[in-house]
């Protein structure tokens, strides 16, 4: 019984919980408006990647893949920590969150790159040839007939890459933006209590639960409505 | 030409090679209006590249192609524009499996032709009409039978009105029992006076429907005429053996 109370005193501390859950909230809020800044501006760019490699122009391919490669191989937390002390360097001052979203939309960009490009090169080349056929033009092709089954084709890996990704708005932390994690880790410090942490694990939890079911949902839905 | 006729589609000395292949040498053929002329060969012989060459899916190595007396080939050609010009028929349908009926036949009328959506509808279910699947029109093409996409795709190619249709095989890829309907309507469309070029195997077909057999092997045009001479007395015996194999 005594180790339970120490337990619920060190994790659930009704005091703690009260005293900093206004803090925590604000991470709330800051990680939702962060990852969706990540999530919209990383898909897209890595959706814009890949049609401009449908051109096939030789240069620019090879600029894509290295950017994509560089991004892919590289741990966030490296990219964030030398983005945040190697830019004030050459004269570029970004704000923390600047930071930690240009990094990780970066990164979303090029894993999203490397799905839709996949998901456009698995469309068969008789779609191109008979959209052709009756007269459309590249683009138009791309875009009435390739693209929307090709992205059909990339929601359920495209999904489960977008939760790993922005899950990494944690990494703010470490350079000070004031996301859940950041929150959490100054309130156990000034409290000398973990509770906070615990508040900021609940708060991923009911975060990022209701994504990870919509990625289910959406995996199951688009794997059965393949024609 | 005493006849007046100009022909719709005419093809002289095409060539095509893939890299140190060459698998058209030297073409020669001429379709004229309403004809239906129908080309037979051993598999490999460049039946496939002769008809992707009259609409430029392949770029012919040499030679020249005019449609309704337009060179093909020009750089003064809108290629997007012939196209639309020159129907086609695959043997594995590429239907687009995201859109329904309707909207696969509708989609160039409106994309390309820029018909407002009430008259693209309209066309497009005339042209499913005429291929007998006016009904299907809202179906997805995952839930229409080979034969039925074969027609949809028909109908797709036909809503744009084409000055002549090419088909590649279209009843190869499909079940013996569903055969039937799609030759049913290129009849139709025979009839309708539509000029057609098509590859296939379908000898009773060719019989009552072809106005000219070709045969041809390893990238030449080895001996022409109408269906009854080719099928019961060639003159080549290279064309004696493969109808021989036909008929088996
Ligand atoms: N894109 C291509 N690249 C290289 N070779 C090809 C290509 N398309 C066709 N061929 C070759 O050209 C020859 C003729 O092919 P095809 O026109 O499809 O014949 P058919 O339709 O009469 O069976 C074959 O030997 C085939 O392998
Ligand atoms: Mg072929």
């Amino acid at each position: 019984m005594e180790s339970w109370s120490r337990f619920l005193d060190t994790f659930f501390n009704w005091e703690v919980i009260e005293r900093y859950f206004p803090a925590i909230m604000k991470g709330v809020v800051v990680t939702i408006e962060i990852a969706a800044a990540v999530v919209v501006t990383g898909t897209l760019l890595g959706l814009a990647l890949a049609i401009m490699r449908t051109f096939r122009l030789l240069a620019v391919n090879a600029l894509i893949v290295v950017f994509v490669d560089i991004f892919r191989a590289l741990p966030p937390l490296v990219l964030v920590l030398l983005v945040y002390f190697g830019l004030p360097n050459i004269g570029i001052n970004l704000p923390s969150f600047a930071v930690l979203w240009l990094v990780l939309a970066l990164v979303l960009a090029a894993f999203a790159e490397e799905i839709f490009w996949a998901g456009i090169l698995s469309i068969p080349k008789g779609q191109w040839e008979a959209a052709r056929c009756t007269g459309l033009g590249f683009l138009g092709t791309l875009t009435y007939v390739v693209l929307p089954q090709a992205i059909r084709l990339t929601v359920p890996p495209l999904t489960n890459r977008t939760i790993a990704i922005t899950k990494n708005t944690a990494l703010g932390t470490v350079i000070g933006v004031g996301e859940i994690l950041n929150q959490a880790t100054t309130a156990q410090s000034f409290s000398g209590n973990a509770t906070p942490l615990m508040m900021g694990a609940i708060a991923y939890v009911i975060l990022f639960i209701p994504v990870v079911v919509l990625g289910r949902f959406l995996e199951t839905r688009f794997t059965w409505r393949r024609v | 030409m005493t006849t007046g006729a100009l022909p719709i589609l005419e093809i002289r000395g095409l060539r095509k090679r893939f890299h140190d292949v060459e698998v058209l040498r030297g073409i020669d053929l001429v379709v004229l209006p309403q004809q239906l002329v129908f080309v037979i060969g051993p598999s490999g012989s460049g039946k496939s590249t002769l008809l992707r060459c009259c609409n430029r899916l392949e770029e012919p190595s040499a030679g020249s192609i005019r449609v309704a007396g337009v060179d093909v080939m020009a750089r003064s050609t809108d290629i997007n524009a012939m196209r639309r010009q020159i129907g086609m028929v695959f043997q594995s349908f590429n239907l687009y499996p995201h859109m329904t009926a309707l909207r696969n036949v509708t989609l160039a009328l409106a994309k390309v032709l820029g018909k407002p959506r009430a008259e693209a509808e309209r066309i497009g279910m005339a042209a499913l009409d005429r291929v007998g699947l006016a009904d299907k029109a809202r179906s997805y093409p995952g839930e229409l039978s080979g034969g039925q996409q074969q027609r949809v795709a028909i109908a797709r190619a036909l809503a744009l009105e084409p000055k002549v249709m090419l088909f590649d095989e279209p009843t190869s890829a499909l079940d013996p029992e569903l055969v039937g309907s799609v030759l049913n309507v290129m009849r139709e469309l025979k009839r309708g006076g539509m000029t057609m070029l098509v590859v296939s195997h379908e000898m009773r077909f060719a019989r009552d429907a072809a106005d000219r057999v070709i045969f041809m092997d390893h990238g030449v045009i080895v001996e022409e005429g109408p269906p009854q001479q080719m099928f019961s007395a060639p003159s080549e015996a290279r064309t004696r053996a493969f109808i021989a194999e036909l008929a088996r």
